[in-house]
C-alpha cells in the first residue's frame, strides 16, 4: 500500500467516522430491526457531539438509541421493531410521543424503491404501494404521484406513487466479514439491502465483526455472499461483535440485554445508570461491560 | 361434510374455540395454489401449514425468516428447505402477486381499513406501535387477510385512526394500479368475516359455536352484513385435529393466543 500496489487501506477508527458525521446530514442504517445493525458506530454516534439528524432505516434500536442520545430530528422507516418480545423500540416510541421527530412513516417496500433509485442516479421509481394509505399523509407533500405514458390493455392508466430517491450524506452497516479495502461478506441468511444503502450514499461506512486479509474473505465464503465491493466503501472498521445487541451471521440477538435495554428506558434512573456504564464509553469498553452485566445476571449477589 | 362433523365435534371430539380458528385460518387458503403463505402470527401460521398439509399442497411456507421449507413442521420448529426468500425478494414476491398475508391489526374498519402504525395524529401519536411496516404494499398488491384474537369494539371501530392496510373504500376505480386491493377474510376469536356486505362492507361468513350474534355486536364499532343469518362455524374434521394436536401444535401455543 505505501508503494502504490494494491487498493488503499481503508482500516479506521470510530473516532475517525463520528469526525466525518455533521449536523443535518442524512444517514442511512443497514440492517433490519433488530438483525445485523452497525450498532457499535450507533452508539459512537450517540456519544459524539452531532445533531439534527434524518435517519433512513428499516428501524430497531438503532434508531432508539439515536433519539434516546436526542439526535435525530426527522426519520424516513418502513417500520420501527426489535424483533422480539416487547418488539416496541421505548425510545423511538418516546420520541413520537413528544412529536420530537417528524416522520416520514413509508411502506417497506418503498425504502427499497427509495434506495435503488438513488443507487441508480434516478429522481424516483414508480410503485404501487402506498396508494390509498396513510403514508402520502406522513409525507406531508413530500411524496407524489406518477401517471404511465402506457395506458393499460383495457384503455385505463395506471398512477403510481413516484418513490423519490433515498440519496443518502453517509451509510453506515454492519457485515460480518470485510478485507481492508472495503470488500465484505455476509454470513447470515438475509443481506438485508446493506449494499442499497453504501450504493445510494456519498459516504460509506462498513463496520466489521472480522477484518481479514482479501484472499481469506474470498475462500471463506460463496461468491454470492460477496455483496459490497470496495468501489462502495470509504473506510472499514473492525468491531468484533459490533451489531450487539442485533444479531450478525456469527452470533444470536442478545434477547437477556435487549430487555434490559427496554426496562432502563423505562426509568430515568435506571436510564441514567444504563448511558453511564454502557453508553458514555468507548466500544471496548461497552463489550467487556456487557460481558460483566451477563456474569452478573448468572450469579446474582 | 359439515353437519356430520359438527355433530362430531360438538359432542365427540370437543374442537376447542382455538382449533376452531386455526380450521378457519387454514380456509383462508383454500384454492390458493401455488403462492406465498404469508401468516403473521401462531394461529395463522398453523391454519396455513394445516391448510398445506391436507387441501393446499402447493403453498409456499417460509420459516419467518429467509428460507423457504420444503417440510411443514410443527410450529416453532424448522425443517428441510426448498429455497431462499430474504426480505428483498419478498418485496418482489408481494409486487408480483404471487401471496397472501395474514396480518394482525389494532384497528379494522367497515370497509377494510387497517391500522397497526400507532394511534393518534400521524406526527404526535398516543401510542406507538410499529408503523406502517409491509401493509400499504400487502393490500395493494395481493390477498389479505386478518387475523383478530380477541374480537372488541376497541379493534373494529369507526374508523381506523392511520390506515396501513388499504380498505375497498380507498378503492379508485379508474387507476388499475388498484385492481388486486382484495381483503379475503377476518378471522376472529368470535368468527369468520369478509367485505361482501353492501359496498364491500364487513360481512359475518360464520360465527364460532358458543358465539351469539348480540355478543359480535356488542364487540364491533359498526353493524355487520349477515350478522343475525350467519351460520355456526364448520368444526375442524378429524384429520385436521389430529394434524393440530399431534403434528403442527403439540405445546398447544394456539391455546395461548385463543382461550376457550
Amino acid at each position: 500500500m505505501t508503494h502504490g500496489s494494491g487498493p488503499r487501506d481503508k482500516t479506521s477508527t470510530l473516532d475517525q467516522v463520528v469526525a466525518e458525521i455533521e449536523d443535518g446530514m442524512t444517514i442511512g442504517i443497514g440492517g433490519w430491526g433488530g438483525r445485523r445493525k452497525p450498532m457499535a458506530l450507533v452508539r459512537a454516534l450517540a456519544r459524539s457531539d452531532v445533531k439534527d439528524l434524518t435517519v433512513v432505516t428499516y428501524g430497531g434500536a438503532d434508531l432508539g438509541l439515536l433519539c434516546a442520545a436526542g439526535k435525530v430530528r426527522r426519520a424516513y422507516y418502513g417500520f420501527v421493531s426489535l424483533d422480539s418480545a416487547p418488539f416496541y423500540d421505548p425510545w423511538f416510541a418516546q420520541a413520537r410521543l413528544a412529536g420530537a421527530i417528524e416522520s416520514r412513516e413509508m411502506d417497506e417496500g418503498m425504502i427499497k424503491a427509495g434506495l435503488e433509485a438513488a443507487a441508480a442516479r434516478l429522481p424516483f421509481l414508480p410503485i404501487r404501494a402506498g396508494l390509498g394509505s396513510s403514508v402520502p399523509d406522513f409525507w406531508e407533500g413530500e411524496l407524489k404521484t406518477v401517471v404511465s405514458p402506457y395506458p393499460d390493455a383495457d384503455g385505463r392508466t395506471q398512477t403510481l406513487i413516484a418513490m423519490p430517491a433515498l440519496t443518502l450524506d453517509a451509510a453506515l452497516v454492519h457485515l460480518d466479514l470485510a478485507d481492508r479495502h472495503g470488500n465484505a461478506a455476509y454470513t447470515g441468511v438475509d443481506p438485508y439491502f446493506d449494499d442499497l444503502y453504501l450504493a445510494a450514499a456519498q459516504r460509506r461506512y462498513v463496520e466489521t465483526d472480522r477484518l481479514v486479509p482479501t484472499e481469506d474473505l474470498v475462500d471463506a465464503v460463496v461468491p454470492q455472499r460477496l455483496v459490497v465491493s470496495r468501489m462502495h466503501v470509504d473506510r472499514v472498521i473492525e468491531t468484533p461483535n459490533g451489531a450487539h445487541f442485533t444479531f450478525a451471521g456469527e452470533y444470536p440477538r442478545d434477547d437477556a440485554f435487549q430487555k434490559f435495554y427496554v426496562e432502563s428506558a423505562g426509568d430515568e434512573e435506571k436510564w441514567a445508570a444504563f448511558r453511564t456504564r454502557f453508553l458514555d464509553v468507548d466500544e471496548p469498553t461497552y463489550q467487556a461491560e456487557v460481558a460483566t452485566w451477563h456474569a452478573e445476571q448468572e450469579d446474582p449477589k | 361434510m359439515t353437519s356430520t362433523d359438527t355433530t362430531a365435534a360438538v359432542t365427540g371430539t370437543g374442537a376447542t374455540r382455538a382449533e376452531y380458528c386455526v380450521a378457519a385460518c387454514a380456509d383462508i387458503f383454500t384454492g390458493a395454489g401455488e403462492i406465498m403463505a404469508s401468516p403473521m402470527a401462531p394461529v395463522p401460521l398453523l391454519g396455513a401449514r394445516l391448510a398445506r398439509l391436507t387441501t393446499e399442497p402447493d403453498l409456499l411456507i417460509t420459516d419467518g425468516e429467509a428460507l423457504i421449507l420444503a417440510d411443514t413442521p410443527a410450529i416453532g420448529r424448522t425443517g428441510a428447505i426448498e429455497g431462499w426468500l430474504p426480505f428483498r425478494k419478498v418485496f418482489d414476491t408481494l409486487a408480483s402477486g404471487r401471496r397472501h398475508v395474514v396480518m394482525g391489526a389494532n384497528q379494522i374498519d367497515r370497509h377494510g381499513n387497517q391500522n397497526l402504525s400507532a394511534f393518534g395524529p400521524l406526527q404526535h401519536p398516543t401510542r406507538q406501535m410499529f408503523g406502517v411496516r409491509g401493509a400499504p404494499g400487502n393490500t395493494i398488491n395481493h390477498a389479505t387477510s386478518y387475523w383478530v384474537p380477541r374480537h372488541s369494539s376497541r379493534v373494529f371501530g369507526q374508523s381506523v385512526d392511520i390506515v396501513c392496510g388499504v380498505g375497498f373504500d380507498k378503492v379508485d376505480p379508474d387507476n388499475p394500479a388498484f385492481d388486486d386491493v382484495h381483503i379475503h377474510r377476518v378471522v376472529t376469536d368470535l368468527g369468520v368475516f369478509d367485505f361482501g356486505g353492501p359496498d364491500h362492507t364487513m360481512r359475518a361468513l360464520s360465527l364460532h359455536p358458543g358465539v351469539t350474534a348480540e355478543q359480535v355486536a356488542e364487540n364491533t364499532g359498526f353493524p355487520i352484513a349477515d350478522l343475525e343469518s350467519a351460520p355456526q362455524t364448520p368444526a375442524p374434521t378429524a384429520q385436521q385435529l389430529q394434524l393440530i394436536r399431534e403434528v403442527l401444535d403439540p405445546t398447544g401455543v394456539r391455546d395461548r393466543e385463543v382461550r376457550s
